[in-house]
């Protein structure tokens, strides 16, 4: 049988391999009767590549090997490649999986050495932006060892998507103008700019985080070769690291422990853990900056109440109006829980209102702002503030309205149904009850009726107990 | 570049560069905006190398090494002499940017000294995150350094902004830390650790972003007298209380400037790399803190092999191994296979029988592995019970990768 020759372009030609392969295949060709050349030539024939052979099924793994292998400087790679169809297609199916096999380790190697070489490009391409360009234009010059260009464009896009930026190499070149990609011709060095403004201060930076104490030079080429030097500013400094490390080390080493020569200074050492606040408008003013934990809320909605009342009400977030009006308690659940308060006897002026997450979270349907549930997290999110909120307030009795309430008191979910009545929040009296937004949900009045009593009744409780004495923790006769 | 910028730039690199921590791994794949800036890849990349064997991947700066706290091994102390200068918010964005821009850099790893107190000092690292993500969409890594004794809401606000947290532990014990860093308290530093990682496991569970890329700790050896096995111990406790990502291991070097109260020499550097190794066994290889400790003396690691080696020396009565039908677990235990050799190995053997050039083409540790290894053509018969093994089997004194 004679021998067949395939001549493929310059570079990494994965299409030119790709539709040989199909043609190789369906005449049933054995690597050893393939010859493979490249041809630095224009492509004269690549009309008559594109055979209408049928296209050849490899397994996945392989597909992305070939995809790297082609991009390999060595001559060879074409006739390996092809080896490694050929038998993955003559039984040895998962072949790749014996990475002990000579073929394959050898390919792996390939295959390795091009993923470095995209990663060193990665790494230590240097952009200098070009003088008084406006916008901003941003050119490299870089030396890949392998046919790496085309493969490395997606990288950059991604990083630099909104620069306009051109790399420059030996075997072409990229460019994209924040919206199109165009492959050019190979460059040259002088083709890029000399210098940028940044690159002394970058210099000085990676010389300052040299430390001479640890100098291993044998480590640094180990990862960042020689041959990369030339290219990076800041390796002109490398010689003269190293040179003045000993010196300087034994300079440290020799020099004594110096006598401080600032006095302590108390008083900033004093007032440095007088961080916390002292006061509510100072704890609201820290949760205002801070913005809402999921975008949305107009404002953040604060506790409402006098600053040492007897009881807290914790709800679970502001809604829709209390959004609106930066004030808690002041949609319909809000002026039920009011109204259910009077029956009961207690002022709402005189208890403090406030809610576990202090912004309102929505979807938005229509026109209007559906209420959605806080996440665990987002509760935990806001737990430190509301613990910051009770430290100030240091009220006789903390009331959880609702489960909500009750995950950000004791930090861990507890269905209300199991834990309704007194509890204990950390070093706080405390009762569990409903949220006055259920009461709205039941479906039917008898229901509902049923329910409001039974809050009422828990209302009625806590009314007693914040009347309790704080000391002894008796109870008026009613309460028991 | 603008002259005094520069200046404050070596000040303030300089002062920060004892921070082992230079990853910027494990963030989630993103991609710039068209309006933005940057992307992270998943695996991290080091854009440069120093000639001390590290990697350059993050512009490592402190906000200020201005310092109200008195810890006895950084050179930052409020105590020592050392040169001073404070970074505005909008320099370190200006620096990360431009920087960022010219691909020097993957993004910003920020740390301060203390100034006013911990909570303002958080707040300003805090703003110089928020303006990069929110005035310039910038995508790239942001590491935080938390400052423990900041109040828990500032906490909670880092991980929103941030891909990796973390606190140094610094020194392995709560005696140490009494001693050398007056100001710092170990139940403050682990009741942070606590709370980030309670934090990002709920955010990973409700697909909310908080420090996706978890949280690492730094602890320094040999500025105080604690083994290698309770250093382990710590780090064993780390990994597994908090999930940390990574605990770095700092050989205490001499810095410019030194306090009275430390040893006047440094450690071995190898101890800080047989360390690590220890701790890729805690972690990758099946070993417990116990195993690793026994193959050294008295609560030190064998500074002359690696610590699997060193434990393969002393129970050499489970070797050797048949690399064609050991457990996965068994084959991780011999000396010279690496975990990624070990998975090649148990898929290849499916295939094939697996003769000594074949193991070689898989992993470069042969020379260690042989006498603990049986494989088709190959059996170490007495070798393995030789009493020169372990001079055989020493590695030539040269320096290593620390962080290969």
């Amino acid at each position: 049988m004679s021998l067949h020759s395939i001549t493929l372009q310059d570079g990494a030609d994965l299409d030119g391999f790709r539709s040989a392969v199909r043609r190789l295949i369906g005449e049933e060709l054995a690597p050893q009767h393939v010859i493979w050349t490249i041809s630095d030539a224009p492509d004269l024939f690549g009309g008559e590549a594109q055979g209408d052979a049928p296209p050849v099924s490899l397994p996945r793994t392989v597909g992305e090997l070939i995809s790297l292998v082609v991009c390999h400087r060595d001559p060879e790679r074409y006739a390996l490649l092809y080896q490694l169809v050929w038998r993955v297609l003559n039984g040895e199916r998962e072949l790749l999986d014996v990475a002990s096999d000579p073929l394959v380790h050898r390919l792996d190697l390939m295959a390795r050495a091009v993923r470095r070489d995209l990663h060193k490009m990665h790494a230590f391409l240097r952009f200098r932006r070009v003088e008084g360009s406006e916008p901003e234009q941003f050119v490299a010059w870089f030396e890949p060892e392998h046919f790496i260009l085309k493969a490395t464009a997606q990288f950059f896009i991604d990083r630099f998507r909104s620069l306009h930026w051109t790399i420059l190499t030996p075997i072409g070149s990229l460019d994209w103008n924040r919206e199109t990609l165009t492959f050019g011709p190979p460059a040259c060095r002088e083709d890029a700019p000399s210098e940028d403004s940044f690159e002394e201060g970058w210099r000085g930076y990676y010389e300052s985080v040299f430390n001479p104490a640890r100098v291993n030079p044998t480590a640094m080429r180990a990862e960042m070769p020689k041959k990369y030097w030339r290219n990076m500013p800041e390796a002109a400094s490398i010689p003269g690291l190293i040179q003045t490390a000993s010196q300087r080390v034994d300079r440290m080493i020799e020099q004594e422990a110096t006598m401080p020569t600032k006095r302590t200074p108390e008083r900033a050492l004093e007032a440095m853990w007088n961080q916390e606040p002292q006061t509510l408008k100072e704890l609201n003013a820290i949760i205002a900056k801070a913005g809402p934990l999921v975008p949305g809320a107009t404002q953040a909605v604060f506790g409402e109440g006098p600053d040492h009342a007897d009881v807290v009400f914790v709800g679970e977030q502001p809604g829709d109006q209390e959004d609106l009006q930066g004030r808690p308690f002041v949609g319909p659940a809000g002026k039920l829980l009011t109204k259910a308060m009077g029956e009961v006897g207690i002022d709402r002026g005189q208890a403090y209102l406030t809610n576990a997450v202090k912004h309102f979270k929505f979807e938005q349907r229509g026109h209007r702002r559906i209420h959605s549930k806080p996440t665990a997290g987002e509760v935990k999110h806001y737990r430190p503030w509301l613990m910051k909120e009770l430290e100030l307030v240091r009220p006789k009795l903390v009331v959880a309205l609702g489960a909500t309430a009750l995950l950000a008191l004791t930090g861990k979910p507890t269905p209300i149904t199991r834990s309704r009545g007194r509890a204990k929040f950390g070093a706080y009296e405390g009762y569990v009850t409903v949220h006055p937004s259920y009461l709205l949900r039941l479906p039917d009045e008898e229901t509902k009726q049923a329910a409001y009593e039974a809050f009422l009744a828990d209302l009625a409780r806590i009314k007693d107990l914040a009347q309790a004495d704080l000391e002894t923790g008796e109870l008026p006769l009613a309460a028991e | 570049m603008d002259e005094k910028l520069a200046k404050k730039l070596r000040i303030l690199a300089d002062a920060a560069k004892y921070d082992a921590s230079c990853a910027s791994s494990g963030a989630p794949k993103r991609k710039a905006d068209v309006d933005g800036l940057g992307s992270t890849t998943g695996a991290g990349i080091c854009h440069a190398y120093t000639p001390d064997g590290r990697c350059v991947s993050l512009l490592k700066i402190l906000l200020t090494n201005y310092c109200l706290f008195d810890c006895a091994y950084c050179v930052n102390r409020r105590s020592s002499n050392v040169k001073r200068a404070r970074f505005s918010v909008d320099e370190v964005v200006t620096l990360t940017v431009e920087f960022y821009k010219r691909n020097y850099i993957e993004g910003l790893f920020l740390s301060s000294g203390i100034i006013r107190s911990p909570d303002y000092t958080m707040e300003q690292m805090l703003l110089v995150a928020k303006k990069l993500r929110r005035d310039h969409g910038f995508r790239g890594y942001i590491h935080l350094k938390t400052i423990p004794e900041a109040s828990p809401w500032l906490i909670e606000e880092a991980g929103l902004w941030a891909d990796r947290l973390s606190i140094n532990l610094e020194l392995p014990t709560e005696k140490s830390l009494e001693q050398l860093a007056p100001e710092k308290d170990g139940a403050s530093i682990e009741g942070a650790m606590a709370q980030m990682s309670e934090r990002i496991e709920e955010a990973r569970e409700e697909r909310r972003r908080f420090s996706p890329a978890g949280q690492s700790t730094q602890m320094i050896i040999g500025a105080d007298d604690t083994t290698d096995a309770d250093v382990l111990r710590t780090s064993a406790k780390l990994y597994g209380h908090y999930d940390l990502k990574r605990v770095y291991y700092s050989a205490f070097s001499p810095i410019p400037d030194s306090s009275s109260v430390l040893p006047l020499k440094p450690p071995p550097l190898m101890r800080e790399n047989r360390l690590y190794q220890a701790d890729w066994l805690l972690r990758y290889y099946g070993f417990n803190v116990d195993e690793i400790a026994s193959g050294g003396e008295k609560g030190m690691l064998d500074l002359e092999v690696d610590p699997k080696l060193a434990w393969a020396l002393k129970n050499r009565h489970l070797f050797p191994v048949d690399v064609n039908i050991a457990e996965r677990e068994m084959l991780l235990r011999v000396p010279g296979l690496g975990a990624r050799a070990v998975d090649k190995i148990v898929v290849a053997r499916k295939h094939t029988t697996l003769r000594l050039e074949d193991v070689a083409r898989l992993t470069s540790g042969l020379k260690r592995a042989r006498p603990f290894l049986i494989t088709a053509d190959h059996h170490p018969k007495g070798r393995l019970d030789r009493a020169d093994l372990r001079e055989r089997l020493v590695e030539k004194p040269e320096q290593l990768s620390l962080f290969a």
